[in-house]
């Protein structure tokens, strides 16, 4: 029986061999530790054929290593790697059909710059069929009737011609017989991706490939990337901190911190809706605060009600908002238009417009506006329900996996804390403790808290500061605290023994310890 | 201005003296004696005599075979332990590295009784093979050190790079770590050629008459009094020493004129 075909938008692609779902690189429940430390915390990412792809975020995030077991050199720890469908997890580098420029260029001291371009070139081998030595005529094989399939190396003609028109696509022609060391570093960056795109890759790893070139030169080479990825269609990996090259370049940012994908999606999507406080933070210019949403479409912070956009949040939830600078417009006082009044603390003409902050009771703002305010002037802020962001609080415990030390004692972090003890918990027993971010105290002086950190970082957040403490175990907590902290502060650590909620922890099969704990890590 | 530049030039002059004294002036001795006629006067004859006579050119040639052969197992040997040593698991630990350069700290002729007695025990004292052994186990740490320093600096990314352009493993070692740690085979085997060719004291105390060099034949001209013919004989060795570091020189400037990582500390300064 004849079944009735549907045609679909997607199966004429499929036939095409562009599906809208074709992934090129699937990166499947990877994790990577490092002398014990998780690097890369079981990612989960796919790249589109043809993608210009950014990983973004602080250096020690874990993107290089993401990018290193792409591209063959470190193997996962945990989980696989796809290329094209294909299970590519354990394949070395000259194996896969994926090519690196490498952060410092890499490129070979002792050849050239033809030589270089042309190392890969002379190592490939393509499939051909089996000529007549003299004439080039394709053989038959007398039995079948059928070409014969051979592997050949490229002729020393086909090197030349693919080595000259790459070398022409990156601007460089006549520059082949120079020395390596002779060019300058947005030369040498030059010779890098030829080197790399010659040999016609699947994908196109680069790894901060402008990081040592001066800021003029960096914003030419990033045209001329994005020129290179549009013409040639090759799938570009593309690792950067600079949160401003991820923007201009991408078709996608993935942003990562500590190892874990905090959001990904187009440049528009994660500079308009960040998924939490860390991109927005990370990703230009933001007011970040507190609030709490009244109800549906109706938050409230800095002691006044806004209106929003967002829904689905339980009532007097408390929340992370996002506001870019941009989006708040400034009056002078007694406008009658803004929802907030402030003082101007500090103005910065910025060529185009005037950044000012603006201090209310509670959050200094930053704004931008092309209008000017004296320093000292009252004015009043307004904000449009489409220029509030609200995302959900993410973590607001720190929670980690450990033992009963003691009478109702339990290790936390290295030390020995106090806690309540009704289900009679014995020494040794593992248990998960966890603290809510507000229930910490930190003092002063280091020797009346039951154990000391350093303070990270401190993130203000509108009425109060988040800091994260590194202890001296190498782990850090995070605590929601009133007084202003100084970065590198030695501090003592207290928590009421009725604060700590320890529970029996049953090792689960596969263990993915995560809470309160991100550890430092180097760059890898 | 002037006063300082002076002032400074003082502290130089011991230096300057002992050098005259100890370096200068018996090297114009040298010269001296070289050109001068057993019965006195100005005469090349002597000179001469070093290329004519086949007692001496003879042990010329076999002084420059034995340095040779000797410099040649030095770089095979060491240019794997090298890179073993400079590979990842190993070059956590440097100390490895330091039990090869160790016995160079100890006193050079407890070394060399030392070798006899375990070369007797293995009953091949006193041959051809002894002295070639004494020579390689005497310098192999000189050729060691200058390739291990040269391959641990091997930025990494260049292997990567090979291997990430469809390099396998041999590929990639022949294209780029081999070529890139010339400047390290250069200066090692400089570093081994030169005393072995004026190493008499481990041929004469492990070798055979097969082994006698150059250097133990001036030792016994200069013991007979004939000053001349030592001084021509020392002479030659000295210009033919020269030469040598001359093409050193010469071929690690164009290596690194080709760009090759930069020169190597002479002694694996990362060690000492």
């Amino acid at each position: 029986m004849a079944e009735k075909v549907i045609s679909r938008p997607a199966d004429e692609n499929a036939a095409k061999g562009i599906s809208k779902f074709d992934k090129i690189i699937e990166v499947r429940s990877v994790t990577k530790v490092f002398d014990d430390v998780t690097v890369v915390d079981d990612m989960n990412l796919s790249v589109k054929r043809g993608d210009f792809v950014t990983l973004l975020g602080p250096s020690g995030c874990g993107k290089t290593t993401l990018l290193r077991m792409i591209a063959g050199f470190t193997t996962p720890t945990r989980g696989k790697i796809f290329l094209e469908g294909k299970d590519v997890t354990m394949l070395p580098p000259h194996k896969r059909p994926i090519n690196t420029v490498f952060q410092k260029y890499a490129l070979f001291p002792h050849l050239n710059v033809y030589k270089n371009i042309a190392f890969g070139l002379k190592l490939k081998k393509i499939p051909d069929v089996k000529r007549d030595r003299r004439t080039g005529e394709p053989l038959v094989d007398p039995k079948t009737g059928a070409h014969i399939d051979v592997l050949r190396k490229y002729t020393k003609e086909e090197i030349d011609a693919k080595v000259n028109r790459v070398l022409k696509l990156v601007g460089l022609e006549g520059y082949g017989h120079r020395d390596t060391v002779s060019l300058s570093g947005g030369q040498q960056q030059r010779v890098a991706i030829a080197r790399a795109l010659v040999l016609e890759p699947k994908v196109l790893l680069l790894d901060e490939p402008l990081g040592a070139l001066d800021l003029k030169m960096r914003k030419e080479m990033q045209f001329e990337l994005k020129k290179m990825h549009d013409e040639l269609g090759i799938t570009f990996i593309y690792v950067t901190h600079d949160q401003e090259e991820a923007l201009t370049m991408s078709d996608k940012i993935v942003v990562i911190s500590d190892g874990v994908i905090q959001q990904m999606g187009t440049p528009k999507k994660i500079y308009d809706e960040p998924a939490n406080a860390f991109v927005a933070n990370f990703i230009g210019e933001s007011n970040i605060l507190t609030g709490e949403m009244q109800e549906d479409y109706k938050v409230r912070f800095c002691g006044a009600d806004f209106k929003c956009e967002d829904k689905g949040f339980g009532k007097n939830e408390k929340v992370d908002l996002v506001i870019r600078p941009e989006d708040i417009f400034i009056f002078a006082d007694g406008a009658k238009k803004g929802q907030l009044k402030g003082a101007v603390t500090e103005v910065v003409f910025k060529g185009t417009y005037y950044e000012m902050n603006v201090a209310t009771s509670e959050y200094e703002f930053t704004v931008q506006s092309t209008d000017s305010f004296a320093v000292g002037a009252n004015v009043e802020l307004m904000v449009k329900p489409d220029g509030i962001h609200i995302m959900k609080k993410m973590r607001t415990v720190n929670e980690t996996i450990t033992a009963v030390d003691g009478e109702n004692t339990v290790d936390f972090h290295g030390g020995s804390f106090e806690f309540v003890n009704p289900d009679g918990l014995q020494k040794g027993d593992r248990v998960k403790v966890s603290v809510a971010f507000d229930k910490i105290e930190l003092t002063d002086d280091e020797r009346d808290g039951v154990i000391g950190g350093n303070i990270g970082q401190s993130l203000y957040k509108g009425n109060y500061y988040q800091v994260q403490v590194y202890t001296d175990d190498d782990d850090d907590i995070y605590v929601d605290t009133a007084d202003e902290w100084d970065v590198d502060d030695r501090v003592g650590i207290v928590i009421k023994p009725e604060d700590l909620i320890v529970t029996k922890y049953d090792e689960p099969e596969d263990v993915v310890v995560d809470g309160g704990e991100q550890t430092e890590e180097e760059d890898a | 201005m002037r006063k300082r530049a002076v002032g400074k030039g003082i502290f130089a002059l011991p230096y300057a003296a002992v050098c005259v004294i100890f370096v200068v002036f018996p090297l114009l001795l040298v010269v001296a004696y070289a050109f001068r006629a057993p019965e006195g006067g100005f005469s090349l004859s002597t000179l001469a005599d070093v290329f004519t006579n086949p007692s001496n050119y003879i042990s010329l040639l076999r002084t420059i075979g034995i340095a040779l052969l000797a410099t040649a197992i030095c770089l095979l040997l060491a240019y794997p332990i090298a890179f073993i040593l400079a590979a990842s698991p190993f070059n956590k630990i440097a100390v490895l590295a330091l039990l090869f350069v160790i016995p160079m700290w100890m006193n050079f002729m407890l070394r060399m009784f030392a070798l006899q007695s375990i070369l007797s025990m293995m009953g091949i004292a006193n041959t051809f093979a002894a002295a070639i052994i004494g020579l390689v186990y005497d310098f192999f740490p000189f050729m060691l050190l200058p390739i291990y320093t040269s391959l641990v600096n091997l930025d990494r990314s260049y292997s990567e790079a090979a291997d990430d352009l469809g390099a396998g493993a041999v590929t990639t070692f022949l294209r780029t770590t081999l070529p890139l740690s010339v400047p390290g085979i250069l200066s090692g085997i400089t570093m081994v050629f030169m005393p072995c060719f004026s190493a008499y004291a481990v041929t004469d105390v492990l070798g055979n008459s097969d082994t006698t060099l150059i250097g133990r034949k001036i030792a016994v001209l200069f013991d007979l009094q004939e000053w001349e013919a030592g001084s021509a004989l020392s002479l030659v060795l000295l210009v033919l020493v020269m030469l040598t570091m001359l093409i050193g020189t010469l071929l690690q400037r164009r290596n690194k004129a080709k760009g090759s990582a930069s020169a190597v500390p002479n002694a694996g300064g990362r060690l000492l």
